[in-house]
């Protein structure tokens, strides 16, 4: 007998026995659906805090003043401390220096009032260079950027984020306006493109200024030389650690600082809130994944239990078709045929299922789920090996079966 | 009467039955069940228990043979031995000239296939399948093509008056129906030997009538049948009766000489 003809029989003995066979398939489909949902929601919320972080620059590395590490009480939490300055910046930009690092923006900030005519908006007042655009990964939608003239001849200019803009101006274009920032009137030379809100920080409500006019006309005093933050963009997201490594020995030996554990700076990059944020989300994902994988152990058993029953119910079959001259071998594989055609079609409906839900879920529920064909590829064959494994034991007590008790049909 | 002509059982060309119009047989053809000095004990426990005590007896090719015997004889053990679907403890059996009393279980699940057609008390037909695929069954597991399957069991039914309910489903039969089916499908492949167990036992008369003139009709055409059966009434209409008792044979081999008397 070939495998056409016993794949035919098992077909037929599955729908021969349309009820329990529907059973058994609603409990591989509803793990199979469940698995493909939790694996869908691990996906979705990953791929979510992966733009997210990708959107502030996947290749992005920020130093900030101050030491994160905390062995000596002396020193001061991260930010604390003015360490940073403009030169040090200068030093890092040189691709001598640095040649893994792509741009630098060192970055004076602030928060600041700002006024248009009758209009108040107090936002975050950033003071940087040309290099602030490339180097946070944003895009002009209208206007230009600070130019490196604007940064020598501490110009008054302004370049405002798309929710400041709109704050202060309304619908009407504010290019070429005059907006009073902290009693000093600067030009406006530019809107920035929205970015979208995230989930720490809205980028979309600052203003940019050059460095230079914002240490000597705004922030003044004896901090004017000190920098919040400097950002720092690698040549791609591979060299990343290498310009990690060159910003902390440009910046030790620039400080005169001997030992690394000693630093007054430090450096931390998106890649490593995202490995975070991942992690976090991975452990969910598994655990969820966990909880799916139970109720497919489930359907498995369901599978099981349902061939027992069929082997018992159809002993005389059994033993008619061994006395017509089907060998042990030739029962297995019908009885495995069969049960592999119930996790197939449980899988096949358990996708569907899945895939449905994931298309109308996310318009009740924020979270998006997202589901890839080597989730559903995998699930069907996880389905099928179900079947399959939890097919052999009944399978081979079928086979074994001598065609004389079987007749009798005890 | 009329010459019939040669009749292929689908055997070896030294088992090939040639029926002359007085309905007598070859005196030198082999004979399809030959068994020699045939023990069966069946050991449950401690307790053994011998079914079958020394069974010796031939069966020539074209005979109908009726194997009687009260239940407790030995007579379904023997049947079981005879269809390979047991192999003997000791002792020898051929079938068709071949040894299967040493067969695995692979290789008697073949000799039944090929040399054996059944035709049981329950009838055991599939009751999800229609009359012509309960037919072509043994010819499945024989790895027949489709299309010759289909004519041959087609062909098998038409000759037990079944021709026109080749797609009725066992449940859509009376009993006799059924057993005729049972009937086309034990002729289906040619088998050696037709093993009918009992195959009226389930049957009202008039319908018991149809299926023993049928196997008549089948043993007239050249194929050898054994007939298991309690009733003596049933075992008249074969050409030679064995008695079984007590694991034996009674009165043995001395109608084997006169074998194919009708």
């Amino acid at each position: 007998m070939n495998l056409v003809e016993t794949f035919r029989t098992g077909l037929e003995a599955v729908v021969s026995h349309r009820l329990r066979s529907s059973l058994t398939v609603l409990g591989i489909m509803i793990g199979i659906t469940a698995v493909i949902l939790t694996v869908g929601l691990g996906e979705g919320a990953q791929q979510q805090v992966g733009s997210e972080i990708s959107s502030l620059g996947a290749n992005l590395l920020i130093v900030s003043p101050g030491s994160s590490t905390s062995s000596a009480g002396i020193r001061g939490g991260s930010g604390s401390a003015s360490t940073l300055t403009v030169s040090n910046a200068d030093v890092l930009a040189s691709k001598t220096v640095a040649p893994d690092i792509a741009g630098v923006a060192p970055v004076v900030s602030a928060s600041e009032l700002l006024t248009a005519g009758t209009s108040n908006w107090t936002t975050t007042l950033v003071g940087s260079n040309p290099s602030w655009l490339s180097v946070r990964g944003r895009t002009m939608t209208e206007g230009r950027f600070i130019s490196g003239h604007d940064v020598q001849t501490h110009a008054a200019v302004v370049v405002l984020a798309p929710t400041t803009a709109s704050e202060l101006f309304g619908g009407r274009d504010p290019v070429g306006q005059t907006v009073d920032v902290a009693g000093s009137p600067m030009s406006v030379i530019g809107v920035l493109t929205a970015e979208g809100s995230s989930t720490t920080t809205n980028v979309d409500d600052q203003a940019i200024i050059p460095i230079t006019t914002a240490s000597t006309r705004i922030i003044g005093g004896t901090s004017r030389n000190n920098l919040s933050s400097i950002y720092i963009a690698a040549t791609s997201s591979n060299t990343l650690s290498a310009a990690y490594q060159e910003t902390d020995n440009t910046l030790l030996s620039l400080h005169g600082i001997t030992t690394a554990t000693s630093a007054d700076f430090t450096i931390t990059s998106q890649q490593s809130l995202l490995a975070t944020a991942t992690s976090v989300d991975k452990t969910l994902t598994v655990l969820l994944a966990g909880i799916a994988g139970i109720s497919l152990l489930v359907g498995g058993i369901g599978v099981m239990n349902i061939m027992l029953v069929s082997v018992t119910e159809r002993i005389r079959e059994i033993g008619l078709r061994k006395a017509l001259g089907a060998t042990p071998r030739v029962i297995r594989r019908q009885f495995l045929v069969e049960a592999s055609v119930l996790g197939l079609v449980g899988g096949m409906l358990g996708a569907i299922l899945g895939v449905v839900v994931a298309i109308v879920l996310p318009h009740f529920i924020s979270d998006p789920i997202a589901i890839s064909a080597a989730a559903i590829v995998g699930s069907i064959a996880i389905a099928i090996a179900i079947g399959v494994a939890f097919g052999v034991y009944p399978a081979s007590r079928a086979a074994q079966l001598h065609p004389i008790d079987a007749l009798r049909g005890e | 009467m009329t010459e019939e002509d040669p009749i292929s059982l689908g055997l070896d060309d030294t088992q090939q039955v040639r029926i002359d119009d007085t309905g007598t047989y070859p005196a030198f053809s082999a004979p399809v069940i030959d068994i020699e000095d045939v023990h069966k004990i069946y050991r449950t426990g401690s307790l053994e228990v011998a079914a079958l005590r020394g069974v010796s007896l031939s069966i020539a090719a074209g005979e109908y043979v009726a194997l009687m015997g009260p239940s407790g004889s030995g007579k379904s053990t023997l049947m079981h031995i005879l269809g390979c679907l047991d192999v003997p403890t000791s002792g020898r059996y051929r079938l068709a000239g071949e040894d299967v009393s040493t067969m695995t279980e692979y290789e008697l699940a073949e000799v039944r296939n090929r040399r054996i057609g059944f035709v049981f008390q329950q009838f055991n037909l599939l009751a999800s399948l229609s009359a012509w695929r309960n037919v072509e069954l043994p010819l499945v597991y024989a790895g027949v093509d489709r299309s010759t399957r289909k004519q041959r069991a087609l062909a098998a039914l038409d000759r037990v008056g079944m021709g026109d309910r080749v797609e009725h489903r066992p449940g859509e039969l009376s009993g006799g129906q059924q057993q005729r089916v049972a009937l086309a499908r034990a002729v289906v492949s040619d088998p050696a030997l037709i093993l009918a167990d009992e195959p009226t036992g389930n049957l009202d008369s008039v319908s018991a009538r149809e299926v023993l003139d049928l196997l008549d009709e089948l043993h007239h055409s050249g194929r050898t049948v054994v007939l298991i059966t309690h009733d003596a009434d049933v075992a008249e209409t074969t050409s030679r009766t064995l008695r079984i008792w007590d694991g034996q044979i009674l009165e043995p081999s001395s109608a084997s000489v006169t074998g194919g008397a009708a």
